[in-house]
């Protein structure tokens, strides 16, 4: 059977196993083992992956797996995984695993919560793996609805306020979504063959400009509300803020990517000609997502709404090296992806392990954490030190890349795009320097501090599972671009073979 | 004409048959015994399903009033399933204490109804069609009437047959325009002289005026609600499914052959009241606190929801429309059938007494999240399927926009629909409702839509037969 299907029956067979569980004990450890398995699958897929590339197979999809759903309509179970899905799906399983040990305990209806993770979990895998844009859709939107539930009964503050504004923004940009796969369907096959949802098939005929002109816009706001597009960000810092850890772990770290990867994927990739006319007002948005973002994060005063703006300003970053369109940029943007999604679920995972011993998540009433609790002091900082793009870490590979990518514009405006753009790494080292003063250093502000408990087991396995992820890209970043560029060099040949430039 | 002719119309007799035995039954039954009724009943209409689904010839009667053929089986038993479901969630209501004098005045309505459905979706003239409509009517009232004890359904009553009246003299009047038009009442030959000639298109928006309040649609769903809120659980689930089902098939049918000419005109209006009946349905849902006329509302707007497939004008609208009717059946069955389980046994059915519920009866409260999941269409369940076909198939014919505004009006039901699921499951309470255990009737009623909401999405095989069916009706 084919290795892919195994990323859903894994999560379901899992979901099918906490069902027979009673109590907490009983489905952490199976939830732990069921996303262990799939951690490990992740890495036999990329091991397989790499192997089959060095053996010469130049097939841009591997691992093919296709089976008709609906014939008369020709909707495909269509799956299939290059570089780059291969490296999304392999954040996706470190990212799922450490939220399983981040919500060790998780006292609360652990049943549900860990049933509706994984299910969440499940959307996201599919969604990665899917080459066929019905099964993408309907993957997206099976990972869009569990949060609701996850963020009303478990999340904190204004959780039911904050889930309602998710979904339903979330579901509305779906609803941009649906717009823009149904035109492209419809205009799959000029030539009279019949129509499709297999993106590898669509990429292959021309959709004429003029519906390119209105589909674009619909497909790449879509997927641009996950990946917090301005003005679209706002259930971002808001739902990030009131989830439980391991949900805004996810949230932040995977689900966003949905929107970077969907936006390159079918936006960008299926509609070129128009993804080269429009995409200076985009660049204008990702821009000010990127410096808005980070100033915004500047002024917050709660952790976690720091972190929120931070991933807003990051995923910024990855639709405007999307939008760039050279191969360098979109390898960044790639990176940024993965990189973004490892040290924003680090972070969060802090936030929550620091919130559980501390009870506040507010910067001003902490101080001189890092003398009574070592282990995530120096984690945090770690954390911080990569976002911040400190090289040695992924932070500084991705952010590198992006800008000497879009460098390579040699126009005007792209130039002073990158240049603001470029600015928000002054601003991040701001924010993450200043947190970590206020946090971690100076005196300890509150008596009721002195005896807090360092890192448990389980917290130093989900910690240290991303430290390691992070620092591995960081120091050795090629095994993952020589990945990815192998697998974006056929689509930057589509990308750089239209002559359309936009306004600018 | 010989016997084996007549079987053609195995439907609508095996129905009489049965109206008739139930009534017989009920005449020699003792007072006290009258509760043997609902087993009886229920096991000769299951009996009466699964003959349904054998295979049958089709064929035309009394010199073309009567047609069936494959695809107007399966919508008389799609609504057979869902009228099954019905019965088998109304079982502990009708064990009632009160209920108990006339057990058998229920089937017996409910399946005189149902004979008219199948009279009407079977009509090949506008005579059968509108004797089926009805028929399919009338009892109804009677029905919404059941519990006259309390001011609210009895009220429920008048308001549905003095509205379905009106709407019955619009639709005749449109009627009888037509056959002044074009000199027939037979389907084949109006459609062959049916143009848009001005006193055509007046014809056909009468008679739209008239399915649209059986339908309805926005402006013409006032009665909706009040009817809906004041019948019994059961009946308004009838109405809310079965009823509308019906005449979406019916709907659907008329205007893909006999109205089809002047598509491009009707389209407009069509455009206009898709649009108006999916926001005004959601508006209004958004605020409603009593179950009934939550779902009263929801269930308005899923009929907008309908008119995209008659839009898409194709095969694969004719598909759409049906499948999703199908799939609304079971979803809304499923949301019903909660709402009916617990207002039986607690007569609560408020948002808020819903508040905590999962603490105490996780299944009800899951399955009704499933329901409502499906009505919303999210997957994984069936009603995302449903809907997705739907707008693909207004998307075909190039009313993006169209599609954008009810994908949007989805994403609004979909907060509707989301604060149910939050008083169940977030909300907390200090005295949510007790535990309490249906009866296998009921959970096997429940059972059957949770099933359906799962399955139908999945099986792609239902979708092919309906789709290699509506090519039969098409031109």
């Amino acid at each position: 059977m084919n290795i892919l299907n195994f990323f859903i029956i894994i999560p379901l067979l899992t979901v099918g196993g906490i069902l027979l569980t009673k109590d907490l004990k009983q489905s952490r450890l199976v939830s732990a083992i069921g996303m262990g398995a799939q951690l490990i699958l992740a890495f036999v897929l990329v091991y397989l992956y790499l192997s089959e590339r060095s053996a010469g197979n130049t097939e841009p999809m591997l691992f093919m797996f296709d089976v008709v759903w609906f014939p008369s309509l020709n909707i495909h179970y269509a799956i299939g995984v290059d570089g780059i899905s291969v490296a999304m799906i392999a954040l996706t399983g470190l990212v799922v695993f450490a939220g399983i040990f981040a919500s060790w305990k998780m006292e609360y209806l652990p049943r549900e919560f860990f049933i509706s993770l994984i299910i969440l979990a499940t959307g996201v895998f599919g969604f990665f793996i899917s080459i066929d844009l019905f099964t993408m859709f309907l993957f997206y939107e099976l990972a869009v609805i569990p949060m609701y539930i996850l963020i009303g009964i478990w999340g904190s503050g204004p959780k039911e306020y904050s889930a309602m504004k998710l979904t339903l923004m979330l579901m509305a940009g779906s609803a941009l979504l649906l717009v823009g796969l149904l035109g492209i369907y419809f205009f799959s096959a000029p030539d009279g063959n019949p129509l499709t949802f297999n993106i590898m098939e669509i990429s292959k005929v021309v959709i004429p400009i003029e519906i390119q002109r209105f589909l674009f816009p619909f497909t790449f706001i879509g997927f641009g509300i996950l990946g917090a597009l301005f003005p679209f960000h706002t259930w971002s810092p808001d739902g990030h803020a009131s989830a439980p850890t391991a949900v805004s772990m996810l949230h932040a770290g995977v689900l966003m990517k949905l929107g970077g990867y969907g936006a390159f994927r079918v936006a960008i990739f299926l509609m070129p000609e128009a993804a080269h006319e429009q995409a200076w007002i985009f660049l204008i948005l990702t821009s000010i997502s990127v410096v808005y973002g980070a100033f915004s994060a500047i002024v917050q005063k709660d952790l976690k709404y720091i972190n929120a703006y931070s991933s807003v300003s990051h995923c910024g970053l990855v639709l405007f090296a999307v939008l760039m369109m050279n191969q360098t940029a979109m390898n960044g943007a790639i990176i940024q992806m993965i990189s973004h999604g490892l040290m924003t679920a680090l972070f969060f995972a802090l936030i929550g392990m620091i919130y559980g011993r501390t009870h506040t998540r507010m910067i001003n009433e902490m101080g001189g954490l890092m003398k009574v609790i070592p282990f995530l002091g120096v984690v945090y900082v770690i954390a911080g030190l990569a976002s911040l793009g400190l090289p040695g870490f992924s932070g500084f590979v991705a952010e590198m890349t992006i800008f000497v990518g879009a460098f390579q514009h040699v126009d005007v405006f792209h130039r002073v795009i990158t240049i603001i753009a470029a600015s928000s790494i002054v601003i991040t080292a701001v924010y993450i320097l200043r947190v970590v003063g206020i946090l971690l250093l100076g005196p300890i502000k509150n008596d009721h501090f002195l005896h807090l408990d360092d890192a448990k087991w389980y917290e130093r396995i989900s910690t240290i599972t991303l430290v390691l992820a992070i620092t591995a890209i960081g120091t050795a970043p090629w095994w993952l671009s020589n990945m990815i560029n192998y697998s974006l060099a056929p689509i930057v040949e589509r990308l750089s073979a239209i002559q359309i430039t936009g306004l600018f | 004409m010989n016997f084996s002719d007549i079987l053609i119309m195995r439907h609508e007799l095996m129905l009489t048959v049965l109206a008739l035995v139930v009534l017989i039954i009920d005449l020699n039954l003792h007072n006290r015994d009258k509760h043997l009724i609902i087993p009886i009943t229920l096991a000769l209409f299951f009996i009466h399903t699964v003959v349904g689904f054998m295979p049958s010839q089709p064929g035309i009667l009394f010199g073309g009033m009567y047609r069936t053929n494959a695809l107007l089986l399966m919508m008389k038993n799609i609504l057979n399933v869902g009228v099954l479901i019905i019965l088998l969630q109304s079982v502990t209501w009708l064990k009632k204490e009160e209920n108990r004098e006339k057990i058998s005045e229920y089937f017996i309505l409910l399946f005189t109804t149902l004979i008219g459905m199948n009279f009407m979706i079977s009509s090949g003239d506008f005579l059968m069609f509108y004797l089926g409509l009805e028929l399919a009517t009338i009892p109804i009232a009677a029905l919404a009437a059941y519990t006259h004890h309390q001011t609210k359904s009895a009220e429920a009553g008048i308001k549905l047959i003095l509205s379905s009246a009106l709407s019955s003299g619009i639709l005749l009047f449109g009627i009888s325009l037509i056959y002044g038009a074009t000199g027939s009442i037979y389907f084949d030959s109006v459609m062959q002289h049916y143009a848009n000639t001005p006193m055509q298109v007046l014809a056909f928006i009468f008679f739209f005026t008239g399915m649209a309040f059986k339908l309805s649609l926005v402006p013409f769903h006032l009665w909706t609600a009040d009817v809906y809120e004041g019948a019994p659980i059961n009946v308004t689930s009838y109405l809310s499914v079965i009823s509308k089902g019906a005449a979406a098939f019916i709907l659907i049918i008329l205007m893909f052959t006999v109205f089809n000419t002047i598509a491009p005109i009707y389209n407009h209006m069509l455009y206009l009241i898709a649009v108006l009946t999916m926001t005004i349905g959601n508006l209004f849902a958004l605020r409603q606190k009593n179950m009934k006329r939550f779902l009263a509302f929801s269930s308005i707007a899923q009929a907008g929801f309908i008119l995209l497939g008659i839009l898409g004008g194709n095969t694969m609208g004719m598909t759409s429309v049906i499948y999703f009717v199908l799939v609304y059946i079971f979803s809304n069955l499923g949301a019903f059938g909660v709402v009916s389980a617990i207002s039986t046994v607690t007569g609560k059915e408020t948002m808020d007494d819903y508040d905590g519920l999962y603490s105490t009866n996780p299944k009800l409260s899951l399955l009704m999240m499933l329901s409502l999941f499906s009505l919303a269409g999210i997957p994984p369940v069936a009603g995302f399927f449903g809907k997705f076909f739907l707008f693909a198939s207004a998307a075909s014919a190039g009313y993006y926009w169209l599609v954008f505004i009810a994908v949007l009006n989805a994403t609004i039901s979909l907060y509707y629909y989301l604060l149910v699921v939050k008083a169940m499951f977030i909300n907390k309470n200090e005295k949510p409702l007790a535990y309490f255990k249906s009866d296998l009737a009921t959970r096997t009623g429940l059972v059957l839509s949770g099933l359906g909401i799962f399955v139908l999405g999945f099986w792609s095989q239902i979708y092919e037969i309906i789709n290699s069916l509506s090519f039969g009706i098409l031109h």
